[in-house]
This record gives C-alpha cells, structure tokens and sequence, in this order.
C-alpha cells in the first residue's frame, strides 16, 4: 500500500471516529463529517446521473443533431419530449408555472400505476395464495423420518403454515368487529404476527451489529497497515500518521473528560 | 387544464400498461419499450431536482447566517469537489496544476458563498474581487494545464482516482458508521424496552431469543436450537409474513386503481 | 431499590461502552466460530455450482455503503465463486449509490483473481478478469421497477452503454446476450425494497431463477418468496454471507465478524433478561408497597 492511499485510509477511520463521537454526545467533529458526506453523495450522484443517465440515454442518442439548431435536425427526435418533460419537473421551484410538473409526474405515476395492477396482483397477491393451497402431507403429519416437529415441510407445519396465514389476514380485516370465532382466530393471527416481528427483531440485532462489525474491521486494517513491514512502501511516515491520529484522539477525550469534570464541580 | 390532463395522462397511461400486459402486441409493445425509456430520462431530470434543493438549502444557511452556517460550506465544497473529480481526470501520468485547480475552485466557491452571506457594501466588494480573481486564476490554469482535461461527454471522470478516493475513504465509512451507531440503540433498547408485558410482548421476545440463539454453536444443543430457528422463520415467520406481503399487494393493486381511475389525486397537490 | 433498578437508572452511555468493549476483545481473541450452513444458503451455492464454465449469473448490486457491512462480503463471495468456474457475471447497480460499491468490489475481486488458490480441494489458477468479457458492468439508472421490465425487453434498452461507456453493442461479452432469456441467475443482493420489484416485476414477469442476498432487518419478510417458489434461496445478513463463505471455502470478513456476532448477542441477550428481571423485581415491589 503506497503512502497516499494510507492516508486516505487514515482519513476514512478518523471520519469514523467523528461519527461514533456522537454516541457520546453532538459535536463539532460529527456534525463537520455529517454535512461533508451530504456534498459528497450529492457530488457523486451528480456524477453519477450525468454520466450514466443524461449523456448515454439522450445527449448521445441527440448527437447526430446540431446543438444551435435545438438538436431539432437529430434522426432520434422523440427524445426531446421526455427531455422536455424531465424539464418541466424543475418548474416545481415556480410558485406560477408548478403545475407544468405535474405532466411528467402523471406520466410516471401512470405508468407506474399500471404496471403494479397486473404485476403485484399476480406476484404478490395470487403466487401467495397458490402457494397456501398445498396438499396436507398427512401421511407424514408429525415428520418425515418418525416424529420430528421442527421438521418444516411435514403436515403439520403445512397445516400451521395455511391457518397461520389465514389467521393474521383475518386480523388485518377491519371491516368486521374483531368478537366471537371470528376474534379469536383474529387473536391467533396477532400471536402468529407477533411471533413474526420477534423473527425479525432477532435479525434487526444481527444487522446492527453487523455494520459496527465492519468500522471495527476497517480500523483494525488501519492500524495493521501502519505498522505492516512487509509492505513494499512501508516508510517510518506510517506509524507517525498513526500516532498522530491516537494522540489526537486520546487528547479530545481527555480535553472532554476535564470539561466535564470541571462542569461537574462548577454545579456541585 | 391543470389538473385534468394529468389526469387524463394517468388514466390513459396506466390503462395501456394494464392492456398492455394482457394483449402483448407488436404494436403495443413498441409504446411499452418507448415509454420505460422515456420514463428514465424523465427521471435523470426528477432526480436532480433533489440536488438542486439542497444547494438552495445550503446557500440560503449561509446567506441569512443560521445556527451551524459554517458547516454548510464543508457540504458545498464537498458537492463541489466530487463534482469536479467526477468530470476531470489527467491526460498522461502526472497531474500537473490539478490540485492547485481544486484550491482556486473551491476558494472561489467560499468566497462566492461570503459574498452572499455579507451585509456591508464594503465586505461585498472585499469578497466579490476576491472570487473574480480566483475564478480567473482557476480557469486560466484549466486552460492552459494539458496534465488533465475536462470530460462531459466520456466517462473518463468515474476512474479519476480522487473520485473512487472520495467515494471509498469518505462515503463509505461515513454512511457506514452512521448506520453503525444503530447497534448501540439496539443496545439500549434491549434493556430498556424489551419487556414481556403480556403474553403478545413475551411471544415476541421468545421468538427474538430463539432467532439471537441461534449464532451460539457452543450452545448446550446447539443445532437443535439452530434447527428450532430454522422452523421459527420457516412455518410461523413465513405464515406472518405471507399475511403481510397479500395484505401490501392488495393494498398496493388498490391504490394503482384508485389512481389510474382518478379517485385518488394527492400525488397533484394543491393549486 | 435494588441491582437491577440501579441497572435501569445507569445512563445509556455506559452500556455503549460495555458493547464496545466486548466487540473489540472478541475481535482482537482470535478464534473460529463454527458456522451452520442452512439450507436456504446452500440452494444458492449449489445452483452456482452447478453452472457451466461461461454460463451467466446477473449480480444486481442494489445497496448502499450503508448496508455494505452484510451485503459487500456477500458479493465478494459470490463473484469471486463465479469469476473462479468460469461464468460470466453482469453488474447491475439501481441503488443511487451502488455503482462505487459495485466498481470497488470489482477491482478488489479482480486483484484477487489473479492468484492462484485453492477452494475446496481444487486448485483454480490465477487469471487476468477482463472487462466485456469476463463481466460487463451495465452501472445506475433511476426508476429500478422500469429498468427491471427493461431488461427483460433487452439490456441495451435502458442501458445503452455499460458504466464505463462503451455502447452495448460493441461489447464482446453482450453480443450473445439481449436480456433475460439468457441469463442462467439472477442474484440480487439488496438493502432495499428493489428487492421486491426483482420478484415482482423481473421473476414475476420474465420467471428467470432468483437468489437473494438480504440485510438481516430485510430477511425474514422474504420467506414468503421462498416458499412459494419465486425465490430459489436467501442469504440473510452477515450470518448468510459467513454460511456462503464457509460453502465456498473462502473466508472472508463475514467469517471473521462471526466471533464478534457471538459476544455481541450474548451482551444483548443479557441485557434483555436482566431488563426483564428488573421489570419483575420492581413489578413485584411496587405491587406489595400497594397492598401495604
């Protein structure tokens, strides 16, 4: 690893520290990284729009025209209606003319709309409902090899699949006062959703933990580069920007420790 | 006219695509392929709509001097330099005036941003001179620098080297450790809220155990624990869940043909 | 008042220093986790596996470097798995931010394909990846259900050219290919609702075999999809990426992460139960100081 790309490696942990600061409380070093990665990711979707979206899906396609001429003498002239279109979006900003926006929009939520009709109703809706329609394995209710409970594709799971389902649909039907057969089986579909949600909490945890699993992963490479001889572009440079950074950071905690301690015996 | 051709485009759109889907054409299919072109040109413009807000945002927090005005110059000179990375990059090994390019672009863009920011007739003219012969001093090295070149219509730009430097030493573990902090909520919450109040509260926190459980192989029955897990997300999970996705399709398929036959019209706003 | 309620009372910062703590002494003990591979993983793999040398696999890289801590070793797993047998890969990326995470994990894979190594027994020789033949990374366009549906008329339909900029057309690798027909998998790995217009609008629609590659806060809303079929397996936050890993006899930093994963629920799992005895203490408390 060359001495550039070490730095900028050091940068990426020291901004990381900025916002795990904040588990502490607001500070200067977290609100500076928090309004440089808003540019940043708006710099770079700018980028990212213009190189991959304006320049191949129309600027290209208008190429064959003259730009003096409004492009109007290009053979793909009919891209200049959904450019003119797009450009009637960026009349929302106009307190008048706003209501020019509402083309493109039409156009989107329209065909949006009715690409979702026929779509999610065959893939949401009606591919769940077949596959709630499966044979009872009755002959293997209890398991397949003897009895085994936990074994998913016996009988009994199908069956507690079906009623499960039916119950938590039953549940989300208001139209009819949750009372008598029909409240229990609503009451047995809250237990099957609440069983749910607790399935999807335990993966919650896994997820949150996961992503300071890697800050901790990315700051321990840092701390292995700069001390890593065996790198062909190791200089003395590498452990000095890494002491560098642990001074910094050991001096801010202690400059926040004598703040806070001071604060303490001014209210006490 | 406001408001009926929109609806009559979302009328007449949406029922094409719906025919379209049944009665696949050659005809049809033609507009079909026309329109999902169309619609992403159309949503390049939608897109940028975004980023034009925020700089307004931006520049208005500087100009009328809010609280944490300051920072709003690091989001315009980080738009900014990402920007210029994004349609830069050199033309033979070296870089020449590059970064000496970057400086004068991003000091012109502060002391645009001071200019407008300042009250007196004096600062203004102090701010304004200072941004014209910084602006001048970037484009005369633009101009006569042949290290780099400027890249509009060719994707040079995306392998600049500060560009990938930027998205991968700065984006990413920002966004990353953002979301990180989630962990230490999650932390928290678990010994603060997570309680079995009631028999609905503790089936969740049981099925919560059981799915955490299931990471310990050093666990006293571990497989039987990863096999409950397993079971868990496979029958109970799985009929919960199913539930919801008929319940979101139904809902989804509903307010499609709300829209399509005009009932429902909040996407137009007011006026 | 007793321990627990004391617990209770402790201000949150100390527990954020208690999580951390755990999480780096895991991390610098250096041990293994034994990793069970489910069966909903091993689908994924085995389908790969059994691909033919120049079959193609579409990798939809469609998250953000916020999810990139479960989903980025997902996608080094997976296409350094396919780079290795031989198939070629197509990167699609309809997240605003994806194509960096899609063009960084290819340069990274890329380098470590040019090593000789050994996966599960085999030796597979270090080759150069070469782009437009090899893979062909078609980038970011707005509107992912549109450009799902697009795809499915032809690649060259919302993208005209690759990332890079070269038209379609002139790419070695895409002249046999016009959409999905072609295409032997489709693995989406996402941190976001294009999932659902994968299933929806490309499997629902096209009917191409679909894997998935999910966040842990995503997984278990998509079991529905894998029963009924529209969804061949899924891989379910880290723990799905360390279960690929272990299959493809290539650990990575999902595998490494394993150990941390372990203290780190054990922490929490105590969290939860002293939480709840501190509930029960005090419940019990104030219900005898009533009847008192």
């Amino acid at each position: 690893m060359e001495f550039t790309q070490f730095l900028w490696m050091t940068f990426g942990v020291f901004v990381t520290l900025c916002i795990m600061s904040f588990l502490y409380k607001d500070n200067p070093f977290y609100k500076f990284a928090e309004h440089l990665v808003v540019g940043v990711s708006a710099g770079y979707f700018v980028v990212i729009l213009w190189h991959t979206g304006l320049v191949p899906k129309l600027f290209q396609r208008l190429a064959d025209g003259d730009w003096y001429y409004g492009f109007l003498n290009s053979s793909n002239l009919e891209y200049l209606i959904p450019a003119i279109l797009g450009c009637l979006m960026w009349t929302r900003f106009s307190k008048d003319y706003s209501w020019l926006s509402r083309w493109p929009m039409a156009l989107y939520i329209g065909i949006s709309a009715g690409l979702a009709v026929p779509l999610e109703m065959s893939n949401r809706v009606n591919k769940q409902l077949q596959a709630m329609m499966v044979k009872i394995d009755w002959a293997n209710f209890f398991g397949h090899d003897g009895f085994d409970l936990l074994d998913i594709t016996n009988g009994l799971s199908q069956l507690l699949i079906l009623v499960g389902a039916l119950a938590a649909i039953i549940y989300f039907f208001f139209s009819k006062e949750h009372k008598g057969a029909f409240g229990h089986v609503a009451t047995l579909g809250i237990w099957v959703l609440m069983i749910g949600f607790g399935a999807s909490f335990g993966f919650t945890v896994m997820a949150r933990i996961s992503l300071f699993i890697n800050r901790l992963q990315d700051t321990f490479a840092w701390g292995h580069q700069s001390f890593d001889t065996s790198n062909e572009h190791y200089s003395i440079f590498f452990p000095i920007v890494f002491w560098g950074l642990v001074l910094f950071v050991t001096g801010y905690i202690a400059y926040e420790i004598v703040t806070h301690l001071r604060k303490k015996a001014t209210t006490s | 006219m406001r408001r009926q051709i929109p609806f009559a485009l979302v009328f007449i759109f949406g029922f094409f695509m719906i025919f379209q889907f049944f009665v696949p054409h050659e005809t049809s299919e033609f507009f079909y392929e026309f329109l999902l072109d169309w619609i992403i040109v159309i949503g390049i413009f939608a897109l940028a709509l975004g980023i034009w807000s925020l700089f307004k945002v931006s520049v208005e927090k500087i100009k009328l001097g809010k609280e944490g005005a300051q920072y709003s110059y690091v989001t315009l000179v980080g738009l900014f330099l990402m920007m210029a990375f994004g349609f830069t990059q050199k033309t033979g090994e070296g870089w020449g005036l590059y970064f000496l390019w970057i400086v004068l672009c991003g000091a012109c863009i502060v002391a645009l941003m001071r200019l407008r920011a300042s009250a007196s007739a004096g600062s203004k003219r102090m701010w304004g001179m200072m941004a014209l012969g910084l602006l001048i001093g970037a484009v005369l090295v633009a101009i006569f620098d042949d290290a780099w070149a400027f890249y509009f219509y060719t994707q040079e730009g995306l392998s600049n080297s500060m560009f990938r430097d930027f998205f991968d030493y700065i984006m990413m573990p920002i966004l990353a450790t953002m979301f990180a902090l989630l962990a230490f909520y999650i932390a928290s919450a678990a010994y603060r809220a997570f309680r079995a109040r009631n028999l609905l509260a503790s089936l969740l926190l049981l099925a919560a155990l059981l799915v955490m459980s299931r990471f310990n192989p050093f666990l006293p029955g571990a497989e039987y624990v990863a096999k409950a897990s397993n079971w868990l997300m496979n029958v109970p999970n799985m009929a919960a869940q199913r539930a919801i996705v008929i319940g979101i399709g139904l809902g989804i398929v509903g307010t499609a043909l709300k829209v399509i036959l005009g009932i429902e019209r909040g996407y137009m706003g007011k006026g | 008042m007793n321990i627990f309620e004391k617990f209770m009372k402790l201000d949150r910062r100390w527990v954020y220093l208690l999580l951390i703590t755990v999480c780096v002494l895991t991390y610098v003990a250096d041990f293994d986790v034994p990793i069970l591979v489910e069966k909903e993983v091993k689908v994924i793999y085995d389908r790969i596996e059994s691909l033919e040398e120049g079959s193609v696999v579409l990798i939809a890289i469609d998250y953000d470097p916020n999810s990139l801590a479960e989903l980025h070793p997902m996608t080094y797993a997976i296409v350094e798995h396919c780079w290795r047998k031989k198939i070629r890969t197509i990167f699609t990326s309809l997240s605003q931010n994806g194509p960096g995470m899609c063009d960084q994990a290819i340069r990274d894979i890329t380098d470590s394909l040019s090593l000789d190594r050994e996966y599960n027994g085999v030796t597979y020789k270090g080759r150069e990846i070469v782009n437009g033949v090899d893979y062909c990374f078609l980038g970011f366009k707005p509107y992912y259900a549109i450009v799902i549906l697009g795809m499915g008329q032809a690649f060259k339909l919302p993208f005209p050219a690759d990332y890079y900029g070269t038209p379609l057309d002139s790419i070695p690798m895409m002249q046999d290919i016009i959409n999905y027909d072609q295409v032997d998998l489709v693995v989406d790995i996402s941190g976001g609702n294009i999932t659902d217009a994968w299933i929806s609008y490309g499997q629902g629609r096209f009917g191409f075999p679909l894997a998935l590659g999910l966040t842990g806060v995503m997984t278990a809303q998509y079991y529905p999809f894998l029963g009924s079929g529209q969804v061949i397996g899924i891989m379910g936050g880290l723990l799905g990426a360390a279960q690929y890993e272990q299959l493809a006899d290539n650990p990575g930093r999902a595998k490494d992460g394993m150990r941390v994963q372990l203290a780190a629920h054990l922490v929490i799992i105590l969290f939860i139960v002293m939480g709840n005895v501190g509930y029960f203490a005090s419940r019990k408390r104030l219900k005898k100081e009533g009847r008192a």
